[in-house]
């Protein structure tokens, strides 16, 4: 699924929201996520996942052809964390439902923090 | 600088600023979107959206694991994990911002 898809199901589902309405919707919310992350915040969406920032510091790489040393500067870079509910759905877990009944299942991680 | 937490509540009271809707239908819209990018995700199809990043599904195989506290081994059943793929955009967008560099190789 492409935003451009994204954007005409949902105004597909809104037939009373103007297409160029439902596109502003769509760029805003992925602007403000993506504005937050510049100013080294994060984003919390339960259910849903996390967005951070990670710092990367600055190392002596290496050219994997060459093998000539490169100094690679220090960068941030973005980190998404699958929250639980979605991490379960993937995984045909409780769809959507409370997880109850389900006993306790090591998967590797836990929810977000 | 204070770092904070942006929540829905934020992402909600954006669209409700840029597009004049309902407080209501504004984190209505908000949920819809997030549910019809995990309902995709789910079927196994990848999300992209352009300037932005990309959500795939990737599929893990069985491993032997490690209950980190015990040290038993446990297996790890076979599973789908999804990842995020920032875009290049997003990637300098952040850096610009925050003051790392912004290309990966040295010029």
């Amino acid at each position: 699924m492409t935003k451009s898809e994204l954007i005409l199901k949902l105004a597909e589902m809104n037939p009373h929201l103007y297409q160029r309405d439902v596109e502003r919707i769509v760029q805003t919310i992925f602007d403000e996520i993506a504005t937050a992350l510049s100013r080294g915040d994060r984003v919390e969406l339960r259910g849903f996942g996390a967005f951070s920032v990670k710092k990367r510091d600055a190392r002596v790489g290496r050219n994997p052809r060459t093998g000539t040393t490169v100094a690679v500067a220090a960068k941030y870079v973005p980190y998404f964390k699958t929250g639980k509910d979605l991490r379960d759905r993937l995984n045909h877990r409780g769809e959507g439902k409370p997880m109850a009944s389900e006993g306790p299942e090591y998967l590797g991680e836990d929810e977000e923090d | 600088m204070e770092n904070r937490t942006i929540t829905r509540a934020d992402l909600s009271e954006a669209v409700y600023q840029e597009v004049g809707l309902s407080r209501n239908e504004s984190a209505a819209l908000v949920e819809v979107v997030l549910e019809e990018i995990s309902a995709a995700l789910t079927r196994g199809e990848s999300v992209k959206i352009s300037s932005f990043g990309s959500f795939a599904v990737r599929e893990k195989g069985q491993r032997i694991g490690r209950n980190p506290k015990t040290g038993q081994e446990v297996p790890i059943l076979p599973r789908r994990v999804l990842v995020f793929r920032a875009s290049n955009v997003l990637k300098s967008k952040i850096n610009k911002a925050l003051g790392g560099e912004t290309k990966t190789a040295s010029e």
